[in-house]
């Protein structure tokens, strides 16, 4: 599904991330974790086309192509789309309009036709509406959908952010820290949460988070970064029993 | 969802357009001139709300386009007596002189001729930051400006152009013996078109993503949204709406020169939309009537006052001293204020891109 092929992220002398090379399988539920600073987040933007990888390279899809040339828009029309750590809302906009707006990469219909109103795009429209405001359910914030984003408390914003991504219809969904700023309800309810959209809408999910509980609960599959570099990889037993990350990650907090 | 609310508000306008129907019977001339001045600037309010207010984009070029459409309408509405007359210094190129097209045609003309210059403006611009569109558009609108000054025989220079036809409308001007009101009507009818137009399209997925482009560049490029392409198409209607507007005004006038485009053109609709509110339609609408009216009201700080026991000499610019002062304030005191916008922007370009 992903693979990522000795890929190194430098910004000015800072090596975020040092030749890293890994590999996600369709249907699985990843993790990547490390401490502050480790690079997390640059293999997000790299993988998701913000950022091109000083080297190395991002391959995606059956057939596993190239994608780290691409422009993340490009990116995200081949299915893979992310939420922020710091979340990025269109604050100013309704609830409503941020999950509709996830969904205008798949329309067809031209600019005229939206400002005519032709039937094949309020067809089209009609669809893109539905499917919001089922996301919109989905995540417990139907009620919300009037309210401008930057209004709800931070843990709804989190979830809009999800719900604004799935309007996309990814394959593969980016999480970075999901679940922080959430207390231990919350994270349970979005461990919960993760599973089932995993299962409803057949993606694969790559997630970045502190809660270990989350990590170790919910990923097969967990890699661990520390300044830069893939350090372990594993299922929860042997991450937990690693002698590395336990010096480096596991054993300091 | 909000369907009746859009439709009493189409409703609204053609009650209005009906009103301004009877108003264009009794009102006498310079009021009818000073209505039809705002339906104008409603037009070049919405164009530049569209580019700044909506999408987020900083541009500063209106009067550019606005000159492009003036002169299009201009050039091709004339007949070939007033283009003689105006055309002595230099004669016109053969080409043009004789061609001569009914104003709609024109004025649509003169639109997609602003629309290409737009686009061939905006496509290489756009695809860099911000700051460089407002350069590029301030340095377009300045030499369009120069450009019209030396092509002399297609513009006539500096001299510019007197008697550009007005907007007469055969039958209403028959049927009611107002030839030289029809103006009015063909100016609301095309600013209520551009209201409804906005709306529509602001109601659309398009609009939509114009503004998520607006909210955060780096959220609607990774949900999928190609900046290039939908900031393209935003810049170009709105290129094609200003050059309506400049043509409208060029009628109006009825007589136009290079001067008239400079950058001072560009700020009135920019505190037009400042005013009327960023990304706000009917806002811009209020404003952009408001400040028409308001600039007619206030002519007489440009003049002499007398106070009685002292008398002021006149002073040409106050209005516009006073104007930029109304500006500061708003920025200063309203907190959805444009500054503060582009500043948030600029800031979270250079924010981490977490
Ligand atoms: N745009 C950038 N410019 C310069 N340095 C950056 C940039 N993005 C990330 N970094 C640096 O890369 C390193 C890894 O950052 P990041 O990927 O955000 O870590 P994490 O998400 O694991 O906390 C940090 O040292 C950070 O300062
Ligand atoms: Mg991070």
């Amino acid at each position: 599904m992903l693979k990522i092929n000795n890929m190194t992220m430098r910004f000015g002398g800072v090596v975020a991330v040092n030749e890293l090379s890994m590999e996600i399988e369709k249907g699985q539920i990843v993790g990547l974790i490390g401490p502050n600073g480790a690079g997390k987040t640059t293999v997000f933007n790299v993988v998701t086309g913000v950022y091109k990888p000083t080297d190395g390279e991002v391959l995606y899809g059956e057939k596993l192509e190239k994608i780290s040339h691409l422009p993340p828009d490009q990116i995200a029309k081949l299915g893979i789309c992310r939420t922020f750590q710091n979340i990025r809302l269109f604050k100013e906009l309704s609830v409503f309009d941020n999950v509709f707006i996830g969904s205008h990469l798949r329309l067809k219909s031209g600019l005229f036709s939206s400002v005519f109103r032709i039937p094949t795009y309020t067809k089209e429209e009609k669809v893109m509406i539905e499917k919001a405001e089922y996301l919109l359910h989905k995540v417990g914030l139907y009620e919300e959908r009037e309210e401008k984003a930057f209004s709800l408390p931070y843990g709804m914003q989190r979830r809009l952010e999800i719900a604004r991504a799935l309007a996309t219809s990814p394959k593969l969904l980016l999480l970075d820290e999901p679940a922080a700023g959430m207390n231990p309800q919350e994270t349970q309810d979005l461990m919960e949460f993760i599973h089932n959209i995993k299962d409803e809408f057949d993606l694969t999910i790559f997630l970045i988070e502190h809660h270990m509980e989350v990590v170790m609960g919910i990923c097969e599959n967990i890699f661990v970064l520390d300044h830069g570099n893939l350090i372990a990889q594993g299922n929860p037993q042997e991450i937990q029993s690693d002698e590395r990350v336990i010096e480096a990650y596991l054993g300091v907090e | 969802m909000k369907k009746n609310g859009l439709w009493l508000k189409i409703g609204i306008l053609v009650v209005a357009l009906i009103g301004l129907f009877v108003i264009n019977l009794y009102l006498d001339s310079y009021k009818v001139k000073v209505i039809n001045l705002c339906a104008i600037y409603v037009i070049l309010g919405l164009s530049m709300n569209l580019i700044n207010g909506f999408t987020g984009l900083f541009s500063l070029g209106h009067a550019g386009f606005m000159a492009i459409g003036a002169y299009t309408v201009a050039i091709l509405t004339m007949p070939l007596e007033a283009k003689t007359m105006n055309y002595y210094m230099k004669p016109m190129v053969p080409f043009l002189l004789n061609l001569n097209l009914p104003f709609i045609f024109a004025l649509l003309i003169g639109g997609l001729m602003a629309a290409l210059f737009g686009f061939l403006i905006g496509a290489p611009v756009l695809k860099l930051t911000d700051d460089y569109l407002a350069i590029a558009t301030l340095g377009f609108s300045e030499i369009i400006r120069i450009v019209f000054i030396n092509l002399q025989s297609i513009t006539n220079g500096s001299l510019g152009l007197k008697a550009i036809p007005q907007m007469t409308n055969e039958f209403i001007a028959g049927k009611l013996g107002l030839a030289s009101r029809t103006n009015l009507l063909w100016a609301w009818g095309i600013a209520i078109l551009t209201i409804i137009f906005m709306q529509f399209l602001m109601k659309g997925s398009y609009g939509k993503a114009f503004k998520a482009i607006r909210e955060d560049e780096i959220a609607a490029r990774s949900m999928g949204i190609n900046l290039f392409k939908h900031k393209v198409m935003s810049f170009t209607i709105g290129s094609f709406l200003a050059g309506i507007g400049g043509g409208l005004l060029a009628v109006h006038l009825g007589t136009i020169d290079p001067a008239l485009f400079k950058f001072a053109l560009t700020f009135n609709i920019l505190l037009i939309v400042v005013l009327g509110g960023m990304g706000n339609i009917y806002g811009t609408v209020i404003s952009a009537i408001v400040i028409t009216v308001a600039m007619e009201a206030l002519r007489f700080l440009d003049g002499s006052m007398n106070f009685g026991f002292f008398t002021t000499p006149a002073l040409p610019g106050l209005r516009m001293v006073v104007f930029s002062l109304a500006l500061m304030v708003v920025v200063i005191f309203k907190r959805d204020g444009f500054i503060k916008e582009t500043l948030e922007k600029v800031r979270g370009r250079y924010a981490k891109n977490q």
